[in-house]
């Protein structure tokens, strides 16, 4: 695929791994302890995984896996709200795949659907309201989730709603915003991170400028960083550079995708649609302030919180499960004690275990390179241009149900 | 959710709901170009264009120029470091920098 194969070459990949040795090798902070470096979108966590990146690594460099899977990060009671509007007799709830086998505190969306709620799978909230413009009978409800990548596509689906007069349609809104969440990363005690990983996604919508104060408040460098095993070795690569230069700065590695300005259309159908919340509760990192959007006033009838009545829980997180630490970087996948025991991607007790993006589910699918013995580089350069292409949904040619 | 896949808007379907027709690794669906269309350009001018898709909609234009930018400073880092292995390894060459 263009775009895609010629950013996966072992070649080049050889290369890079060989120039982020060397940097690593006369860096003083490797000396002391590894140097860290956090990814922070799920997207990037899925590649470092699926390509065994890791092993290209010097021991050195840790990779910290940071909470950018917005299904990993939902709290408990929001899925036990998800599950009481499917309930509802005369909706009809749509989501993303990636939601559905989340566990809420009595059970996931996919057991309600198989106890007999009507919960479809979308591949896009156009989906969602093609639904509701095909069934004026019914009431559709999207479950909308997401960071800036995916804020667009619900705010010009409820425009589209709006445009078309169709009522029967709202969104369950639970978008978040990631500049509070790395903020709150940040002044996080526990962690002590050397640089980051940018979200590529996420920066294409917002541009380069939101994250200047992480580089000017925080002395931290930031590389923005594409998808593909090339993307993220050469991010490493800069953020390495840029240490052993003793600069601080924003880059943007994944230039061919992320315009600095971001996506001015973009951001203004956000902006007209949503609002900031006051603060959003994520998992395992509990509340925090500005971090997540609410439909507009002027939207009201499309926001299904305002629509319907819903339960609004707090819910703890289950006792044994410790997502929040995974998610902080505190501990790695493999040190919680229910990893491939209690919980598996079968039967996920916390919600890392559950979405590709996942830090736990992709270890146990992929294998974590830090835990067995690493296999021999050679090898793990070489596998890089044979793994499968992108499983996307866009390519899917299963019919949701 | 969050993962994108590039693919090639093939024709327009329809201006006023910005819904065109992109081919993603051989497919083509409907797809809205709401975020890509510039903001006095027409639909039509889209046409041709690879775009980043997330969740139905085309959410950048992907820059083939920079793209292959990035992979020609990958490309002659790969060459530096062939050189640099090789015992007389000759002059170096500069631009070794990220962007």
């Amino acid at each position: 695929m263009k775009f895609v194969d010629e950013f996966r070459d072992p070649g080049k990949a050889r290369a890079l791994a060989r120039r982020i040795d060397a940097l690593a090798a006369r860096n003083p902070i490797c000396r002391r302890r590894p140097l860290q470096l956090m990814e922070v979108c799920g997207g990037h966590t899925h590649t470092i995984f699926k390509y065994g990146l890791e092993q290209l690594l010097p021991e050195a460099i840790e990779l910290v896996h940071g909470p950018g899977c917005p299904v990993c990060v939902l709290p408990m009671g929001r899925v036990d709200d998800c599950v009481a509007l499917a309930e509802h007799p005369n909706i009809l709830f749509t989501t993303y795949g990636d939601a559905m086998r989340v566990p809420g505190s009595r059970k996931s969306l996919m057991q309600a659907r198989a106890e007999g709620a009507e919960v479809r799978l979308v591949y896009s909230p156009m989906d969602a309201l093609a639904l509701a413009r095909d069934q004026p009978d019914r009431e559709v409800v999207f479950f909308a989730l997401g960071f800036e990548t995916t804020m667009p596509s619900t705010a010009l689906t409820v425009l589209r709603a709006e445009a078309e007069g169709i009522d029967n349609f709202s969104v369950f809104c639970n978008h978040i915003t990631i500049i509070p969440t790395i903020k709150a990363i940040l002044d996080s005690p526990e962690l002590t991170l050397d640089g980051f990983l940018g979200p590529g996604h996420v920066s294409m919508v917002i541009g380069d400028a939101p994250y200047a104060f992480i580089a000017r408040h925080y002395r931290k460098p930031l590389v923005i960083s594409g998808f593909e095993p090339l993307d993220i070795l050469q991010a490493i690569w800069m953020v390495m550079v840029q240490l052993d230069e003793g600069r601080c700065e924003v880059e943007n590695q994944y230039r061919r995708v992320v315009p600095e300005a971001g996506n001015a259309a973009a951001l203004r159908a956000v902006q007209r649609v949503f609002r900031l919340r006051e603060f959003f509760e994520w998992r395992g990192l509990g509340s925090i302030d500005h971090s997540g959007v609410r439909l507009n006033e002027a939207y009201a009838r499309f926001d299904a919180e305002r629509r319907y009545s819903l339960p609004n829980l707090r819910i703890a997180d289950p006792k044994a499960c410790q997502c929040g630490e995974v998610l902080k970087g505190a501990i790695k996948p493999r040190q919680c004690k229910v990893f491939g025991t209690a919980c598996t991607p079968e039967t996920p007790l916390g919600s890392l275990m559950v979405s590709s993006e996942g830090a736990c589910a992709a270890v146990y699918r992929y294998g974590d390179p830090a835990g067995p013995p690493r296999r021999d580089r050679t090898e793990a350069v070489d596998g890089l241009a044979s793994r499968d292409a992108a499983d996307h949904p866009a390519t899917s040619q299963e019919k949701p149900t | 959710m969050c993962l994108g896949i590039p693919g090639r808007i093939v024709s327009i379907v329809d201006d006023e709901t910005d819904t065109a027709l992109v081919e993603i690794a051989g497919i083509r669906r409907a797809i809205n170009i709401a975020c890509v269309v510039e903001e006095d350009g027409r639909h039509a001018d889209c046409v041709g264009d690879w775009v980043l898709v997330h969740v139905g909609f085309a959410m950048s234009r992907i820059d083939a120029e920079e793209a292959a930018r990035t992979l020609e400073l990958l490309r002659e880092l790969g060459e530096m470091d062939e050189e640099l292995r090789q015992p007389q390894a000759s002059a170096r060459r500069g631009g070794e920098h990220g962007r």
